[in-house]
């Protein structure tokens, strides 16, 4: 499903003006990753997309839908959103009820609600805990529940604020399958992110935001590859990019293997000459 | 004699099954700066909780072996006399601020006033210690209205204007952009070069190899590795612990399969890896 920003202006009850005027279309079955400095407006753009927040000026769009007509009950039938710290959005007493209040909240029938609850726990890998209490569960382990309570409403759209925050490396290659699982399934997923590297690995398109503004939109191989304008916004070229720079490289490597290629085209060339 | 010692440290939850700190000897010196791995579990908020006198003192359980800090032993302390000389900010920032406070500054004080420390010493200790952090222009913000990584920050500051001997960081960067990273180790290191001990939990391998002095490899409760950081970081033990790894550490490591890395050592930072594979 699709989303569309026109002109979102966004101020906040205080007078901080966080979003300057953002116009952007996401496409269907997109992955996005949105990337900035601390306080450049990341959290505040996502929750305009489940109507957790109203734009000030312009709009937002999701599918056909404007965020302004709709509660945010109902864009939760388009709009999943993962919060940056799991306990803001665990309430339940065990593993398994969690995961199901929200489809059972979107009216599915059962049958459809076991499906997606047991397809949920599966590809979280918490098919075992389901009857532990989220709180008797390591950090890392409330942040899978809160993937799984989340990906159980299968709804077209799915926003992760930070998801690598304080994972460890096992975590973070298990988070990378689930929006890989979600990708081949055609859901739009909109990623937040500081971890450079984990967005050059998992991330087509990338958007930076600068001051409440987009400084740079377009395919990760060209965005993160520009240094100089990235650092406005205080982001770093994944470590492998930064790299390959250095090295002289022509291409903008962003992964292991495109680095290793490179490297080995750069030394035949340097021996052929 | 260390200014950090735990010996045969062993420690059980009240409702764990397992020990989360099993055995731990350690030792750290005055002045130095000591960063922490493991993969999620490992126990790395369990050592933290350890030297700040959390465990055993807030969080009850049982625990056997000495934890020493300045010479003076965690079990015939109380946490109220403990938290004098130690500092610890909390892993989610959410859970250290005080929401007792409208603003950054006031937030920033509330130790220091909670101390009796005399009102005219607290104004520039905290402007001082926000300066230090890049925070100054958020003082009058209230702390709810922060992003994430702003509000480690603002956790980070009420610490460090606390002046603590030991400061316990308990991943402190995780929310952050990379300058925020950069700041906060840079202000750490030189928190460690004017004599403050420093323990902290990270998972940015590149930093913790420019800045931190030794690196303790935690897995299961207890020590798998401890040393220099650039010996620590490129061991093939992490790699088959599920530990993180430097992108140039693991890159190096399968170039040098491939015949493409020459040098003995493998890199854990950019500078490292620009050097060793301009060798070809």
């Amino acid at each position: 499903m699709k989303i569309e920003i026109n002109n979102l202006r966004f101020t906040y009850p205080t007078g901080l003006e966080a979003l300057r005027g953002i116009s952007l279309t996401i496409e269907a079955g997109e992955q996005v990753a949105i990337v900035g400095q601390n306080g450049a407006g990341k959290t505040t753009l996502v929750r305009h997309f489940n109507g957790l927040l109203q734009p000030t000026v312009g709009s937002v769009l999701i599918g056909d839908w404007d965020t302004k007509k709709y509660s945010v009950a109902k864009l939760a039938s388009r709009v999943g959103y993962v919060f940056q710290n799991p306990d803001e959005q665990l309430f339940s007493k065990d593993v398994g009820t969690e995961v199901r209040f929200g489809p059972r909240n979107l009216g599915y029938s059962k049958e459809k609600i076991d499906e997606l609850v047991t397809r949920a726990l599966a590809l979280t890998e918490l098919s075992n805990k389901t009857e532990t209490n989220p709180y008797d569960l390591s950090p890392t382990w409330r942040k899978m529940v809160a993937l799984a309570s989340v990906i159980a409403m299968d709804t077209p759209i799915v926003i992760f604020d930070e998801p690598t925050t304080g994972q460890d490396a096992v975590n973070v290659a298990r988070i990378a399958h689930v929006i890989a699982k979600l990708r081949r399934e055609g859901k739009t997923v909109v990623t937040i992110t500081h971890d450079i590297d984990f967005c050059a690995e998992n991330f087509e398109r990338v958007i930076a935001l600068a001051s409440g503004q987009v400084l740079l939109d377009g395919p990760a191989r060209e965005i993160l590859g520009q240094e100089e304008i990235l650092a406005q916004t205080y982001v770093d070229p994944p470590q492998l990019t930064r790299l390959g720079k250095k090295l002289g490289f022509k291409e903008t490597v962003r992964s292991q293997e495109e680095f290793l290629n490179s490297l080995k085209n750069s030394i035949d060339a340097s021996q052929s000459k | 004699m260390a200014f950090i010692n735990l010996q045969n440290v062993t420690y059980k939850y009240p409702l764990t099954k397992t020990p989360v700190l099993q055995n731990i000897n350690l030792q750290v010196n005055e002045g130095e700066f000591v960063a922490v791995i493991g993969p999620n579990g490992a126990g790395k908020s369990t050592l933290c909780y350890a030297l700040a006198g959390f465990v055993p003192h807030f969080f009850k359980g049982e625990i056997s072996g000495t934890i020493e800090v300045d010479g003076v032993e965690s079990s015939k302390s109380t946490l109220d006399e403990w938290v004098l000389n130690v500092g610890l900010a909390f892993q989610n920032p959410f859970n250290q601020i005080s929401g007792a406070k409208y603003t950054v500054f006031e937030e920033i004080a509330f130790g220091l006033e909670n101390n009796g420390v005399p009102r005219e010493e607290i104004r520039p200790r905290v402007e001082e210690a926000m300066k230090m952090t890049d925070i100054s222009n958020l003082a009058d913000r209230s702390p709810y209205s922060l992003s994430g990584g702003q509000q480690q920050r603002v956790a980070l500051t009420s610490i460090l204007v606390m002046k603590p001997k030991l400061l316990v960081l308990d991943e402190p960067t995780s929310q952050m952009d990379p300058i925020g990273t950069r700041e906060v180790f840079g202000v750490v290191r030189r928190m460690a070069e004017g004599g403050m001990t420093v323990v902290m939990v990270e998972h940015k391998m590149e930093w913790i190899a420019n800045f931190a002095d030794r690196v303790i490899a935690l897995k299961d409760g207890q020590i798998l590795l401890e040393g220099k950081p650039n010996e620590v970081l490129t061991s093939d033990v992490l790699a088959e612990n599920g530990f993180g790894i430097s992108r140039y550490t693991s890159t190096a490591r399968e170039a040098k399969k491939r015949g493409l890395w020459k040098k003995e050592n493998l890199p854990v930072t950019l500078d490292e890896a620009v050097e060793g594979f301009k060798l070809g």
